[in-house]
């Protein structure tokens, strides 16, 4: 310090003192008054954490409740025949003959020697849907597997229809008369009796995590929509992320500050705040109208939601950088190194924990988003587990939101479900991030 | 504050300009008092003019470094000092509105001129910025980065060397040894202005520019720091901003006084601060206003 400054504090101290003991008081009436007013706040914001905290919980609470049943799956234990003539298989069949085979008749027969009395048509209806209609599929399996099956007796466990497994669970109300109910009188003396003989059981739900969507809500699963989300998220993270963060280092970094760049600055914060339709719409039209992309596809929906999460990349990237303390900068530049390698070796590094966080919402948002994959016909009845980008695929919110329109029980324990996967996935994702951003902030 | 040395100048510096413009005080000031050139100069200012946007900071200085000198620029804040020290590295190429007119030559090339580039430039004038700004790296890495970047070294122990061999010179070795993977940043204030300095050094500039090394500084860190560039002198030319007087008498050979953006004297360092020819460098450097 020079002594001017020495000097002039000196000079300024005297008027400063006599003004203390006046200070002193009037600070001290203010006082009271100060820490209530904290307090208060500190209360506010207490109260608004457990309001918060205890409405997410009692989402989660719900969501858990009814969708936990869909992880289990009831099966019921036959002893199938599978005679060539019930199956209607000629000699020598083939691989398609034995796709096509009548896998269903064996089960009916099998279900009516364990209830040797049935004789009406009726009651024979209503015992075959102890068995799901994709019981059938499951033998198909077993004998396209191995061929020399036919002729023998295996012993199996088949999903159990939708109506008994309700029964099962206990979603069925006994009191109700018979009339209004769903699960007849005789069907449950039935069940009752191969519950009683140990041939019901309930075990955890592959088919869930196994199989595409199904019209049955028994061999319904999540694997098809949720393959579908993740080639989506993939095809959206590898346009995205490097696009959004070139963008932001240009436009941070190197572009020069005029008239093009501002309105280009405009453009990208207007973008972000498009309703996310008018990007399906901009996709039916360039990508698949246009170039004739399939529809339902995971590239189209990739690069849909990519468009869509672009400009909230770019914006947090360049808060990121912008971020950045300028003395770095000059350190760096003070060095010799050029514009690339002070960004490349510092600014990037420093802000890649600000540039990551902006990622994760962005594609969280990606995750979640319906609207713009309906436009672009992601949204159809698929069965298949999408194995390519171009493969028809639909993903988990547009899966959730097909099932919670469809009546059975079986989808209502599944759209539950599916949210909670759709969570899962989403907080898998945000731990991804938490630990890639401890990466680059433990190098300082 | 004294006012019996009331100059119009004094009201500029509170930018409550009078009826004089600050072209018209300037122009007022007349001439740079004291030797502008020396002989075999290291970098040598010619008239050089600085402008923010339309605001001009420095007015026609004529200004040269000598090899194995140190020479301290002195003045009011606001004279343009930090300015012209980082004309002389092109670090005012990063404020884009900043604009340089006139010469500025290293080894008799102009600094300016097409065919310099200004990352080599900044290999050869080195910095040192008022805040330690070390890379939030380790302290290894912080001197090593300058070598690396220009590929000064042929192997690793040629750099564990050029790293050694520079904290040593910027005499903080002794405390670091141990901890070389350490943070740079989890060092003082005073160590991580040194640590800075051995990163400068680390480049094997020709010539330090330092910005107020020492102001965020206690005196024994001070006092470190101005032995080092007593002994860095001895290889490099040395150009320091000070507000501090006595560092200024010090450390330095020569003294320029800025006031205004405008070189008002210059000299050798004992001559300015016991026999100074100009009434505005005798007003500062008595301590009559500043
Ligand atoms: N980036 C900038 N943009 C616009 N004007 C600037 C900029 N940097 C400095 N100036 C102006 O240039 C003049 C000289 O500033 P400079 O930083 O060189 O002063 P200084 O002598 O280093 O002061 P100090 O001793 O306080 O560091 C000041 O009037 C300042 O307002
Ligand atoms: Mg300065």
């Amino acid at each position: 310090m020079n002594n001017d400054s020495l000097e002039s504090t000196s000079e300024a101290i005297p008027p400063e003192t006599t003004m203390v003991s006046d200070t002193t008081e009037k600070v001290r009436k203010s006082l009271g008054r100060r820490y209530a007013r904290e307090k208060r706040f500190k209360l506010f914001g207490v109260i608004a954490i457990t309001a918060s905290l205890s409405f997410l919980a009692v989402l989660i609470i719900s969501i858990t409740i009814r969708g936990l049943p869909a992880f289990k799956q009831t099966f019921l234990n036959l002893d199938v025949t599978l005679d060539a003539d019930t199956l209607d298989l000629g000699e020598n069949p083939d691989q398609d003959a034995l796709r096509k085979a009548n896998y269903n008749g064996a089960i009916k027969n099998s279900l009516l020697e364990l209830f040797p009395d049935v004789k009406k048509r009726k009651e024979k209806k209503a015992l075959y849907k102890f068995v799901s209609n994709g019981g059938q599929y499951d033998l198909q399996a077993k004998v396209m597997a191995d061929p020399t099956l036919i002729g023998q007796t295996i012993n199996v466990w088949l999903p159990v229809g939708d109506d008994a497994s309700g029964y099962l669970r206990g979603h069925i109300d006994t009191s109700v008369p018979e009339k209004k109910r769903r699960f007849k009188n005789n069907q449950i003396t039935w069940i009752e009796e191969l519950r009683a003989d140990n041939k019901v059981q309930t075990k955890f739900n592959r088919t869930f995590f196994s199989r595409g969507d199904s019209r049955e809500p028994e061999m319904a699963g999540i694997k098809g929509s949720l393959f579908g989300s993740i080639l989506t998220l993939m095809v959206t993270l590898v346009l995205s992320f490097p696009i959004a963060v070139a963008t932001a280092i240009y436009l941070e970094e190197f572009a020069p500050k005029n008239r093009w760049t501002d309105i280009i600055e405009v453009n990208i914060n207007n973008l972000a705040a498009v309703p996310s339709i008018v990007f399906g719409l901009l996709g039916l039209a360039i990508f698949i109208n246009f170039f004739n992309l399939p529809r339902s596809a995971p590239i189209v929906g990739g690069l849909v939601l990519s468009l869509m999460t672009l400009p909230t990349i770019i914006i947090s990237a360049r808060a990121a950088l912008k971020s950045v303390p300028p003395s770095i900068r000059d350190a760096a530049l003070g060095l010799g190194a050029s514009n690339l390698q002070v960004v490349f070796h510092h600014v990037l590094p420093l802000a890649m924990p600000g540039i990551l966080t902006g990622t994760i919402i962005g594609m969280a948002q990606a995750l979640g988003e319906t609207a713009p994959l309906l436009m672009i016909g992601m949204v159809a009845f698929i069965v298949d587990v999408p194995n390519a980008l171009t493969d028809p695929a639909t993903v988990l919110p547009v899966q959730i939101f097909q099932w919670a329109d469809l009546p059975e029980k079986g989808f209502v324990e599944k759209t539950s479900a599916a949210i909670m996967v759709l969570l899962g996935v989403l907080i898998a994702m945000n731990a991804i991030a938490v630990l890639l951003r401890r990466k680059f902030e433990r190098k300082w | 504050m004294n006012k019996e040395n009331t100059v119009p100048a004094l009201d500029l510096e509170q930018d409550t300009p009078t009826e004089q413009t600050i072209e018209e005080i300037v122009a007022s000031l007349g001439d740079t008092v004291g030797q502008t050139r020396v002989d075999n100069p290291k970098m040598s200012v010619s008239n050089v003019d600085v402008f923010y946007a339309d605001k001009q900071a420095i007015f026609g200085v004529d200004l040269d470094i000598a090899n194995n000198e140190v020479i301290s620029m002195i003045g009011p804040s606001g004279c343009g000092k930090s300015t012209l020290l980082r004309c002389l590295n092109r670090m005012n190429d990063t404020i884009p509105i900043c604009r340089v007119t006139g010469d500025i030559t290293l080894d008799g090339e102009g600094i300016y001129s097409k065919d310099t580039d200004p990352v080599l430039l900044r290999a050869r004038v080195g910095m040192v910025f008022q805040k330690p700004n070390p890379f939030p790296k380790s302290i290894y890495e912080n001197v090593a980065y300058g070598p690396r970047l220009h590929g000064l070294n042929r192997n690793r122990a040629d750099l564990d060397d050029i790293v050694v061999n520079s904290l040593r010179k910027a005499g903080i070795y002794e405390e670091v040894k141990n901890r070389l993977d350490d943070a740079g940043t989890s060092l003082s204030g005073g160590q991580q202005q040194r640590l800075c300095i051995a990163r400068t050094i680390a480049c094997s500039p020709e010539v330090i520019l330092m910005d107020e090394p020492c102001s965020a500084l206690d005196p024994i860190a001070t006092a470190k720091i101005e032995e080092l560039i007593d002994e860095l002198r001895e290889n490099y030319a040395i150009a320091i901003v000070t507000h501090s007087m006595q560092q200024a008498a010090r450390v330095s050979q020569r003294t320029a006084y800025f006031h205004l953006g405008k070189l008002v004297e210059v000299g050798d360092t004992d001559t300015i601060f016991t026999n100074p020819r100009h009434e505005l460098t005798e007003n500062y450097i008595t301590g009559r206003f500043g």
